[in-house]
C-alpha cells in the first residue's frame, strides 16, 4: 500500500458513499448536493491518477455547470423541499440489475488486474492533452463542436412552444 | 506506484449504483443525476486505463474522458429542456406516469396553461 493507494481508497470510499446517497436519499435537493461530493471525489481520483487537466475540467463543467443546471431543474419543476416518499418505484429490478452489473464488472476487473502495480510515468497536463487533441483527435473534436451546436439549437426548439405547432 | 485495481473497482461500483438509480428513481431530474454517475464511472475507467496501460497513442483515455464530459454537458442541456417542457405540459416529472401514446402535442396540457396553442411569446 502506497500513498497513492491510500488516497484512492479514501476518495473512492467518499465517491461510492455519496453516490449511494444520491440514488437513495429521499430529498431531491440533497441528491444534487451529494452529487457535488461524489463528482468532487472523482475529480480527486483523477488527480491521483495523474490526469490533471481532466480533474480540473471535471470540477469546472460537472461540479460548476451540470450540477447547477440540475439544481435549476429541481427548482423549476417545483420539487418538494422536504422528504418525499414517492421518489422510488419497486427496488428489486434496480437492485438486481445495478448490483449484478456493478459486482459483475468489479469481479471481472479484479480477475483481470489482480494486485498488479504500475508506475505512472507522465502527468496529463493541459499541454500534453492539448497536443494530443489537436494532433490525433482533431476530427472528433470538430464533430463535437457541431454536436454542441446541435444540442444548443435542439434545447431552444424543445423549449419554445411556438416552434413546430401546426396552424 | 499504485494498484490499478482500486480505481477500476470504484468505477464498477459507481456504475452499478448509477444503474440502480436509473431503474429505481421516478423523478426525471433524479434519473439524470443517476445517468451522470454512470458517465463518471466510464470516465474513471478511461482515465485509469490511460494511466495504467501504455498505448500506441498516449493520453487517449484522457482525451476521451474530456469528450465524454462535453457530451454529458450537452446531454444535460437537452435533457433538462425536455424535462421542463414535460413539467409545463403535465405538471409532473414522474417518468412512470407518462402515457406513451398521445393524441396531439398539447393534449395533456392543463387548463390553466397561460399560453394557447400556436401563440408566440
Amino acid at each position: 500500500m502506497t500513498t497513492a493507494d491510500v488516497l484512492m481508497l479514501a476518495l473512492g470510499a467518499v465517491a461510492v458513499g455519496s453516490a449511494a446517497a444520491v440514488v437513495a436519499t429521499r430529498h431531491v435537493v440533497r441528491a444534487g448536493l451529494w452529487l457535488v461530493v461524489a463528482l468532487g471525489a472523482i475529480a480527486g481520483l483523477y488527480l491521483v491518477l495523474t490526469a490533471e487537466l481532466v480533474a480540473w475540467v471535471q470540477v469546472l463543467i460537472y461540479v460548476g455547470a451540470v450540477v447547477v443546471l440540475l439544481l435549476f431543474a429541481v427548482m423549476l419543476t417545483r420539487a418538494p423541499i422536504g422528504a418525499s416518499a414517492d421518489l422510488d418505484r419497486s427496488r428489486w429490478p434496480g437492485l438486481l440489475i445495478g448490483g449484478g452489473s456493478g459486482l459483475g464488472l468489479a469481479t471481472l476487473l479484479v480477475d483481470a488486474y489482480r494486485w498488479s502495480t504500475v508506475e505512472p510515468t507522465s502527468v496529463g497536463t493541459a499541454e500534453v492533452i492539448g497536443t494530443q487533441v489537436f494532433r490525433a483527435w482533431v476530427l472528433p473534436f470538430e464533430v463535437l463542436s457541431v454536436l454542441l451546436l446541435a444540442a444548443l439549437v435542439g434545447a431552444i426548439v424543445v423549449s419554445r412552444p411556438d416552434v413546430g405547432v401546426r396552424r | 506506484m499504485m494498484h490499478p485495481v482500486i480505481p477500476y473497482v470504484i468505477a464498477a461500483l459507481l456504475f452499478g449504483l448509477g444503474a440502480y438509480g436509473v431503474l429505481t428513481r421516478r423523478n426525471a431530474v433524479l434519473l439524470l443525476m443517476a445517468v451522470e454517475l454512470m458517465l463518471n464511472a466510464v470516465n474513471l475507467v478511461l482515465v485509469t486505463a490511460d494511466t495504467t496501460v501504455r498505448a500506441a497513442l498516449p493520453y487517449t483515455g484522457g482525451v476521451f474522458a474530456l469528450f465524454i464530459i462535453v457530451l454529458a454537458a450537452a446531454e444535460v442541456g437537452v435533457g433538462l429542456a425536455v424535462v421542463l417542457q414535460l413539467y409545463r405540459l403535465r405538471r409532473s416529472v414522474q417518468v412512470d406516469e407518462l402515457p406513451l401514446a398521445d393524441a396531439g402535442p398539447y393534449a395533456g396540457a392543463d387548463d390553466d396553461d397561460p399560453l394557447p396553442v400556436g401563440a408566440s411569446r
